[in-house]
């Protein structure tokens, strides 16, 4: 299982010509949403229109059900999503090589997994561990020079690259240790249904917060499947070069020449 | 003759640092800014007054006629002057509805203005918080502001978690553009669509 993976990981590296540098600058020129391209656009529009459709009969409803609970009982939830996430931010701060973030992360994950009941209290924040950012597998891939690929719209999922999809697969081929305890090995301590269950709530915490702009989003785009598009590669863009300050870089040529119009 | 030295000195004084007297830093203009809008975003007033108080300001403060043209990107070029006006209409319309209807949502939001970075003479990004509420977490917004005529800077620019409005709209209309084999006229009618809705 080890071998295809490994064979899996390579093969995708060559596929992507992860041979280039991986310096800041080339990073956010590789990952330029207008550089992405939209292969499968019709199919993905298609996909969109699903998951709109899933989010209207379900998704949004529930959200919005969910945001009438006690802010502390959203807060605690939201914690503990954070917590078991951190399980594939870990490995994935070694693998770009921030070591200072693994460390305070792993610290966090202790202290809030024992002292903050299973994550749902963040006593390690206010113990002056801050919270650092989410990476994943699709990050890494992205950090040593693996470009996007196509842009994809996946079923229930929703916006991802062909790089993302992967970096998604890895967690499912043991790069994620809470879908290994719980799915993958037969443990007596977690069910199946704790991943399931802790996907769906990763995504209804998200909905839940963002239910006013993306409705707002959605009110007032001319084409709103090219909106979101947008909005999640320059995310993944900033995320993959771990900068706030993507403003200093990004591409400002088109500014300058409507200086000189 | 001391008196009239002290006129030259003074008119030459003048000439000097009248730039900078009447110069508005972009962190304060920012402040001013958000602080009319929340005026205007105060419960005392109906939506449509709302919406009505918004655009007179976005017509004061944000350069609308860079931002649309910000946002054609390279299709900029293949317009000839009367497209251009054209455009150029439309496009107020459509950005001052948007802006509008996108604000008028919030009602007294609490945002508070941080720090200045100039990036070079044209622009500097101004730092601000728009602040948590029982149902949203705190976001982050930087402020681009074009500071070219110092006397006036304009906001062209709204980075909102590190994702840019004006990119966004910018890969919006060029997505139309492209969908439609590259005819600007079906750019054309989804504004004046929008603007009737």
């Amino acid at each position: 299982m080890k071998k295809i993976v490994t064979i899996f990981i390579v093969s995708l590296m060559l596929t992507f010509e992860a041979i280039g540098g991986s310096d800041g600058e080339n990073i956010l020129s590789k990952n330029d949403p207008a550089k992405v391209k939209d292969c499968f656009e019709s199919l993905n529009r298609a996909t969109f229109k699903f998951n709109q459709a899933l989010d209207g009969a379900i998704f949004e409803p529930v959200s919005k059900a969910y945001r009438f609970l006690p802010s502390p009982i959203r807060k605690g939830v939201s914690n503990s999503l954070d917590n078991i996430s951190s399980l594939v931010t870990i490995p994935n701060n070694i693998l770009q090589g921030d070591l200072k973030e693994a460390g305070e992360n792993t610290l966090r994950l202790v202290i809030n997994t024992t002292v903050g009941i299973f994550g749902i209290f963040d006593v390690a924040q206010s113990m002056g561990l801050v919270k650092n950012d989410k990476e994943d597998y699709g990050q890494s891939f992205g950090k040593v020079g693996v470009g996007p690929g196509c842009y994809l719209v996946l079923p229930i999922l929703g916006p991802s690259t062909v790089r993302d999809t992967a970096g998604a697969l890895v967690n499912l081929t043991g790069g994620d240790p809470w879908f290994n305890v719980t799915v993958k090995n037969d443990t007596q301590y977690f069910k199946e249904s704790d991943y399931y269950f802790s996907r769906a709530g990763t995504g209804i915490d998200f909905r839940a917060k963002n239910i006013d702009s993306l409705d707002n989003l959605e009110t007032n785009s001319l084409d709103f499947y090219a909106s979101v598009k947008s909005l999640y590669l320059q995310d993944r863009q900033q995320k993959i070069a771990n900068s706030d300050q993507i403003i200093d870089t990004q591409n400002d040529s088109d500014w300058e020449e409507i200086e000189t119009q | 003759m001391r008196i009239k030295k002290f006129f030259v000195l003074f008119f030459l004084f003048l000439l000097v640092f009248q730039s900078k007297l009447f110069s508005i830093e972009p962190d304060i203009f920012v402040q001013s800014t958000v602080n009319r809008a929340s005026q205007a975003l105060s419960d005392n007033y109906s939506k449509d007054e709302k919406i009505e108080k918004l655009k007179l300001i976005a017509k004061d403060t944000v350069d609308i006629r860079g931002i649309g043209f910000y946002t054609l990107g390279s299709y900029r070029k293949s317009l000839d002057d009367s497209n251009k006006k054209k455009y150029i209409k439309l496009f107020e319309q459509y950005f001052l509805k948007s802006f509008s209807s996108r604000l008028a949502e919030y009602s007294n939001p609490k945002i508070e203005v941080g720090s200045k970075e100039k990036l070079n003479e044209n622009y500097t990004i101004v730092s601000s918080i728009l602040v948590a509420t029982e149902k949203r977490p705190e976001i982050k917004i930087n402020w681009r502001i074009y500071t070219k005529n110092p006397e006036k800077p304009l906001i062209r620019d709204l980075i909102i978690e590190g994702l840019s409005l004006a990119r966004t709209q910018k890969e919006e209309f060029s997505s139309i553009i492209e969908s439609n084999n590259g005819n600007m006229d079906a750019l054309f009618q989804t504004l004046n669509d929008f603007i009737a809705k």
